[in-house]
């Protein structure tokens, strides 16, 4: 058995032992357990599987376990010290989700947004959100949601 | 056994043509059970009929006077500790129905909100349900959770009466606590509930805080455990890992139709820990990762006798070939159709179709299956638990009572997840492996074993008067079902009957049923006569309405909006549809813009008003609606299944397109609140009004009428 290779997690080292060709997807939620990333499609088209490699958001089905040399952000390292970050609760304030399987990819897809263009516009953040899917029918409230979390930012970086 | 040999054997599902609940329920455990498993305090249950008794327990005895009514629809526990913990068969698949049932209980129980916790679609801990569907949530099960409340806090009032002395009519219960104005006292529902074991049945009928008088309900408050879905913690069915859990995958047919003729599984059965099962026409393997379970399942060699299927393209003329003559059709009448054409000013004739259509919730289907001394535990996004318990106890040959299903809040559903299919793959799988298996449907399978809303042909031939009134309908529906079928306008001489088709593809429950197509259909019909008797679309509708319901939000969706409105650029153009369904009342107007070089259309804006009857949390109320319009835009400008021989030739988010944040128009919610008119479910009906108003507003700019549902396949 080859030796495992290493991989960043929310800012924590983790020894993987799935092989180099294994989607990252698989690899945080069978082998990590972190399973707030989600399976949408397997083909890249849906968004939920969103994860940040080096704070660019990527889907996570997309990407082999062998390519990932930066450091990887899910879902669960953005809460900081039982904080939530000002996406999530500009979410959570919002209500911007109904059954909420689309959001972790949603919330991660707009954490990179604003990270790119701190005040997106509304047209702006359509554009950058277009390949995330909600089937429900969030998107208006998730549009205010990233306007209001970036209000929030503004007033303190992270 | 072949547990899956008969899956396909019965096409349409039964909620394909609407459900009537029968609360029934025979419940095993006798009330000594109950507080053994929930705790010392307060428990009631709401009994579907009349079996009004009081009992002390005493200290646990049993006998037969204690036995719990046989037909329980809803219970309640209030824990020494105050906790109260309210259980229901429902399922929380994203319509927030954990927050709003939960309101309803906080309400009439006088606690606060954040006291109640929701135990909701579990077979061994809820009550027997038939499942979450057809809107039936908010007008039933809110309801009779307010009746065990209201008598929990009758109990509690006359157990805090007998220890001060008083008449429980002297004290008052608020924010969960029991005060007599008249000596100053004062105390907790935890403290009426320590070392109490009473329990109470009560009847269906008894009296409830009427809507105008709700304190908690009827409150924009925040989704119930949202915390822990904005972080990632909630876990859907396909986020579950139990010790020791396998991956399952099962073989599937090339296409619809295909028999297996020759199967081998011994090159797969030699991959190092994988489990084979080759039953009846089922096979399927097992592993410890799920790439392992895939080449398994890529290492079996079987052969398929496929047979001939129709193709999308030739679907409506199939439907019309191949109607159900062993099953009766669903007919109703009044008058004369000939009398009232012989008196019309104006007729019309016109043919409509609606395609098949995908629910694709972004979770998919999605199983884990445990096998523990001959008991079996799934848990799985179904909503049907009770149904899903049923058939895997027919299927493994149980006693239902060694059955457990559990269903985590679900990844969404829309109508798709009533069948057991997952479950009953997974549990076979686990058997075989003797460790809990896993199964979740990869999105081809979602798009392609699911079932679909079903397609069909819509024939209307009607008549108007020359002031306007409507003389005849005659309404035909091949195949898409009965659910909204009957008009809401007056109309002397109708005949409108449903035609069940042998369907070329599996089909089943949908949000909103057939009321789509049939509102679709109808409405699109309703705006070519307004052309035709010279009126305005609204000022027609409004002479034929009689329902002041239905006037009402035609109005006040109208009134939103500014119709009628004026043209002020090209390719603009308005419509209006609405209608009634599952006790809710609709009306939408847009506003859509054409593309004549390309022929594309955008939804610009969208008016809904919607009244369903008192309102019990506006917020999460307006988020259903603007869901519906979302989803529904998909469904009237471009979803379609498309097939050919057996196959899906779309099964992919790349190739079937559903509605992006690109999409959303403009939209302004109308809440109509009648506090005097018990509440509605409001899930599905606010969808309705939304296609033909878009076929509306393309006729209004373009002068041609749209008959197909999608209006706009390639847009």
């Amino acid at each position: 058995m080859a030796p495992p290779l290493e991989l960043e997690v929310n800012a924590q080292k983790y020894p993987v032992h799935s092989d180099p060709d294994t989607r990252l997807l698989t690899v945080l939620r069978d082998e990590l357990g972190l399973t707030g990333t989600k399976y949408g499609c397997g083909e890249g088209q849906c968004g939920a599987c969103t994860v940040l490699i080096g704070g660019s958001p990527r889907r996570s089905c997309q990407v082999l376990l062998g390519e990932v040399v930066q450091p990887v952000t899910t879902i669960e390292g953005l809460e900081k010290d039982g904080h939530l970050h000002p996406v999530q609760q500009a979410f959570l304030d919002l209500d911007a989700f109904q059954c909420a399987y689309c959001t972790s990819g949603m919330i991660l897809s707009s954490v990179a947004l604003l990270a790119q263009k701190p005040h997106p516009s509304p047209t702006e953040i359509v554009q950058f959100m277009q390949g995330n899917i909600c089937r429900c029918g969030t998107y208006p409230r998730i549009v205010d949601a990233i306007q209001r979390a970036a209000k929030s930012l503004e007033k303190q970086p992270r | 056994m072949s547990i899956l040999a008969n899956k396909f054997a019965h096409q349409s599902e039964p909620e394909r043509y609407e459900f009537r609940e029968t609360p029934l329920h025979r419940f095993g455990l006798d009330r000594r059970d109950f507080f053994k498993f929930f705790g010392a305090g307060i428990m009631v249950f709401a009994a579907a009929k009349n079996s009004v008794a009081m009992q002390e327990s005493g200290g646990g005895r049993q006998n037969h006077a204690e036995d719990l009514p046989k037909e329980i629809t809803a219970w309640l526990h209030i824990g020494e500790d105050g906790s109260v913990t309210a259980f229901t068969g429902k399922v929380e698949i994203g319509q927030n129905i954990r927050t709003s049932l939960a309101q309803s209980v906080a309400d009439e129980l006088r606690v606060p909100f954040e006291s109640v916790r929701m135990v909701m679609g579990d077979t061994q801990l809820t009550p027997f349900d038939m499942g979450t569907f057809g809107s039936r949530t908010t007008p039933t099960m809110a309801p009779q959770l307010r009746r065990v409340a209201a008598a929990a806090r009758d109990l509690l009032l006359q157990a805090a009466a007998k220890e001060w002395n008083t008449t429980p009519e002297k004290l008052l219960a608020v924010n969960a606590k029991i005060t007599d104005p008249s000596s100053g006292r004062s105390t907790t529902y935890a403290d009426v509930a320590r070392g109490k074991t009473l329990a109470q049945s009560i009847p269906d009928e008894d009296p409830m805080t009427p809507a105008s008088e709700w304190t908690i309900a009827g409150k924009s408050l925040p989704k119930v455990d949202g915390r822990a879905f904005v972080t990632g913690r909630h876990q859907y069915t396909s986020d579950l890992r139990p010790a020791g859990l396998l991956y399952g995958k099962v073989l599937r047919p090339p296409s619809f139709g295909a028999t297996m003729t020759s199967c081998d599984v011994s090159a797969a059965q030699k991959l190092p820990g994988a489990v084979l099962v080759h039953d009846g026409d089922f096979v399927g393997a097992a592993a410890p990762s799920e790439s392992e379970a895939d080449e398994a399942i890529a290492a079996i060699r079987a052969e398929w006798k496929e047979t001939p299927q129709p193709s999308s393209s030739e679907l409506f003329s199939y439907l019309k070939r191949n109607v159900e003559t062993s099953e009766r059709s669903e007919l109703t009448q009044s008058g004369s159709i000939e009398d009232g054409l012989a008196h019309a000013a104006q007729r019309l004739d016109s043919a409509y179709t609606v395609a098949y259509i995908a629910h694709a919730p972004l979770e998919p289907r999605a199983a884990v299956a445990e096998w523990k001394d001959g008991k079996l535990t799934v848990w799985t996004g179904t909503q049907r638990p009770f149904a899903t318990r049923d058939n895997l106890a027919e299927a493994f040959h149980l006693s239902k009572e060694n059955v457990r299903v559990i269903v985590p809040d679900t990844g969404s559903a829309y109508g798709g997840k009533h069948t057991p299919d997952a479950a009953l793959e997974a549990a076979r799988l686990a058997r075989a492996a003797g460790k809990p298996v896993k199964i979740v449907w990869a999105r081809e399978e979602e798009f392609t074993w699911a079932y679909f809303r079903p397609a069909g042909v819509i024939e209307i031939r009607s008549g108007v008067a020359a002031d306007g009134a409507l003389t005849a309908w005659e309404f035909h529906n091949y195949n898409s079902g009965a659910a909204g079928i009957g008009t809401p306008y007056t109309v002397p001489n109708q005949h409108i009957e449903f035609h069940p088709v042998r369907s070329p593809l599996r089909q089943g429950s949908y949000r909103g049923l057939a009321a789509t197509a049939n509102h679709f259909a109808r409405e699109s019909h309703m705006d070519d006569l307004a052309h035709a008797a010279r009126m305005d679309p609204l000022d027609f509708r409004l002479k034929n309405i009689s329902d002041p319901r239905l006037r009402d939000v035609f109005q006040a969706a109208a009134k939103s909006f500014g119709w009628p409105a004026k043209k002020t650029k090209p390719g603009q153009g308005f419509g209006i549809g609405g209608g009634i369904e599952k006790g809710g009342y609709v009306a939408t107007c847009v506003e859509i813009s054409t593309d004549d070089a390309r022929g594309a259309i955008r939804l610009v804006r969208v008016v809904t008003a919607f009244d369903c009857g008192a309102i019990v949390n506006p917020d999460g109320l307006r988020n259903q609606i603007i869901g519906a319009n979302i989803m529904g835009l998909g469904g009237a400008l471009f979803e379609a299944m498309t097939f050919d021989g057996g196959r899906i030739s779309n099964a992919r988010f790349s190739r079937y397109r559903v509605p992006r944040f690109r999409d959303v128009p403009d939209m302004e919610i109308v809440l109509v609140d009648r506090k005097d008119i018990p509440s509605a479910g409001a899930g599905e009906t606010p969808l309705v009004g939304l296609a033909p108003a878009i076929g509306n507003a393309i006729f209004d700019a373009t002068g041609v009428r749209r008959t197909t549902l999608p209006l706009a396949p390639r847009a």
